[in-house]
């Protein structure tokens, strides 16, 4: 059985004409967290949404536990979705529903449980993210970094194979941060699940990923373990890792020359 | 001279492209009817949303439309001594035009409205795409419910509508103006055919079809930003009203020519 739940061979995505990723290949080992870092603004979400088949690439595979995203059919693809879960920048939470029925909406849409059932295992998945006593707030009552927790235990709530998180740091105090990251790694451990995090935040994803894939420019410019990472010479990837404000990943947005804009009359 | 060729074909592919978009969502919306398990308490939700909540405009509209058309009406009429014809022109008016007409445009102005800028916030807060990722398909668990309940509810109002704006021209007419009663009533039942009442409906349901259409792909296909949902909501309401005014009278020219 092979160890490599998905498998991206060769991706290329273009949005409009900006080339987005230009044929970057990358595996995700199962039972893993496996963290996709990069600069802003380079596509790590659509990475994200590539994977869970939302877009479709220019070319390249996307194999998930064999089977290829990009040309499944539509039931196909929404059969392989009952396996995979994804964590929302924003949390995505349906805002007419309370914390519980976010939860139970997954369970309620793909099972025929009696609800006493549906019941006892929101529960569990409230009691793992800490919510369970806030089952009844609306979304709109929560915090940011409780609302990332019941989006979470939304996520888990069907035992999925494979999450996939959008920034789930982004915007948390450092206490959330701490609570999120510390929820990815034991849910990860605990439940046998294969993690995606993409992200930024480099001290975060470094105490919790097995593997890292540094993105920038289009390509993978960086990848290894945590110490491997830390050890690499490649000035993008160092520059990344210190967060150096100007280096091979320019500061300023590619435009003409500051001087010729300043006297060359029109902008 | 080139470049605006191209314009226009650029403009007319993109009309073309929204128009397969709008056509895909209907047909999706048309092929999940509500099943009893699953969509039926949807459905009742937003029937709840787009017709209970819809019926205060309904009823104080229909009531002073009726009125002031039974006032205006009557202005008119005395002059040839035809009050008695009171009745039958203001139910006329109501359950072939105005009922189903008016109720559209509030329709879409209130109900349709909303349902755009609820799907454009749901969109743009990646509501849909999430429920797209739990293999929740919100074609049919958004969009469909929403569509039948418009469907539904629409000419219902207009019902409504001509109800009361035939108790509101009584008002005006019997009571404060003094047409005979017997005649008010016994004249209109003689005048209004059957056919104008399955008229009436069918031109109801033909508007409820468009504005809800019109309003469920508005927000299922607009820019997900402040700016792209408040364009979807105003051209919603715009583009409805201008399709039901159009239609009506291509309807009005088959069934009543």
């Amino acid at each position: 059985m092979s160890d490599t739940l998905v498998e991206i061979k060769n991706l290329t995505f273009n949005r409009e004409e900006r080339c987005i990723y230009n044929g970057i290949s990358l595996n995700i080992p199962k039972g893993k967290v496996t963290a996709i870092m990069g600069p802003s603004g380079i596509g790590k979400t659509t990475l994200l949404r590539l994977i869970g088949g939302q877009l479709k690439p220019a070319s390249g595979d996307i194999l998930f536990a064999g089977q290829n995203i990009p040309e499944l059919s539509r039931s196909a693809l929404y059969e392989i979705r009952k396996r995979i879960s994804m964590l929302f920048q924003s949390g995505a939470l349906f805002t007419d529903m309370s914390v519980f029925d976010n939860v139970a909406f997954p369970i309620r849409e793909h099972t025929k449980l009696p609800e006493n059932i549906i019941e006892k295992m929101v529960m569990m998945k409230l009691e793992v993210v800490g919510l369970r006593g806030a089952r009844h707030l609306k979304p709109s009552e929560l915090s940011g970094g409780m609302a990332r927790r019941a989006a979470l235990a939304r996520a888990i709530a069907l035992d999925p194979e494979l999450i996939l998180y959008d920034e789930p740091f982004a915007g948390q105090d450092p206490i959330s941060m701490g609570v999120i990251v510390r929820l990815i790694k034991d849910l990860n451990d605990a439940l046998g699940l294969t993690s995606v995090v993409v992200s930024h935040d480099v001290h975060e994803v470094m105490s919790i990923a097995d593997y890292i894939y540094i993105v920038a420019e289009q390509k993978i410019i960086g990848q290894g373990t945590p110490d491997e990472i830390r050890a690499q010479q490649s000035p993008l990837v160092r520059q990344f890792i210190k967060g150096e404000h100007d280096g091979p990943v320019p500061f300023h947005f590619p435009a003409k020359d500051f001087k010729d804009d300043l006297l060359g009359g029109k902008l | 001279m080139i470049k605006r060729f191209g314009q226009l074909g650029h403009t007319t592919l993109e009309l073309l492209a929204g128009l397969g978009r709008a056509l895909i969502i209907l047909l999706s919306a048309i092929t999940h009817m509500p099943n009893i398990r699953k969509g039926y308490p949807l459905f009742v939700k937003q029937v709840y949303s787009v017709g209970v909540l819809s019926l205060i405009i309904i009823i104080v509209s229909g009531l002073f439309i009726g009125m002031v058309l039974a006032l205006q009406g009557h202005g008119v009429l005395i002059d040839y001594g035809a009050e008695a014809s009171l009745g039958p022109m203001v139910a006329l008016s109501l359950l072939r035009e105005l009922g189903p007409v008016v109720t559209a445009l509030l329709f879409a102005g209130r109900a349709g409205s909303a349902l755009t800028a609820e799907i454009g916030l749901m969109k743009a807060t990646e509501q849909l795409s999430s429920m797209e990722m739990m293999a929740v398909d919100p074609l049919r668990r958004v969009i469909a419910p929403r569509f039948w309940a418009g469907l539904f509810c629409m000419p219902l109002l207009a019902a409504i509508f001509s109800m009361v704006g035939i108790f509101g021209s009584h008002l005006v007419g019997v009571v404060w103006l003094g047409v005979d009663q017997g005649t008010f009533w016994s004249v209109m039942q003689g005048d209004v055919d059957f056919a104008d009442i399955v008229n009436g409906t069918i031109k109801a349901v033909s508007f409820a079809f468009v504005v809800t259409w019109i309003a469920v792909f508005k927000g299922y296909d607009c820019v997900p930003t402040s700016e792209g949902i408040s364009r979807a909501t105003t051209s919603s309401v715009v583009q409805a009203s201008l399709v039901v005014l159009g239609l009506d009278f291509i309807l009005t020219a088959i069934m009543f020519t």
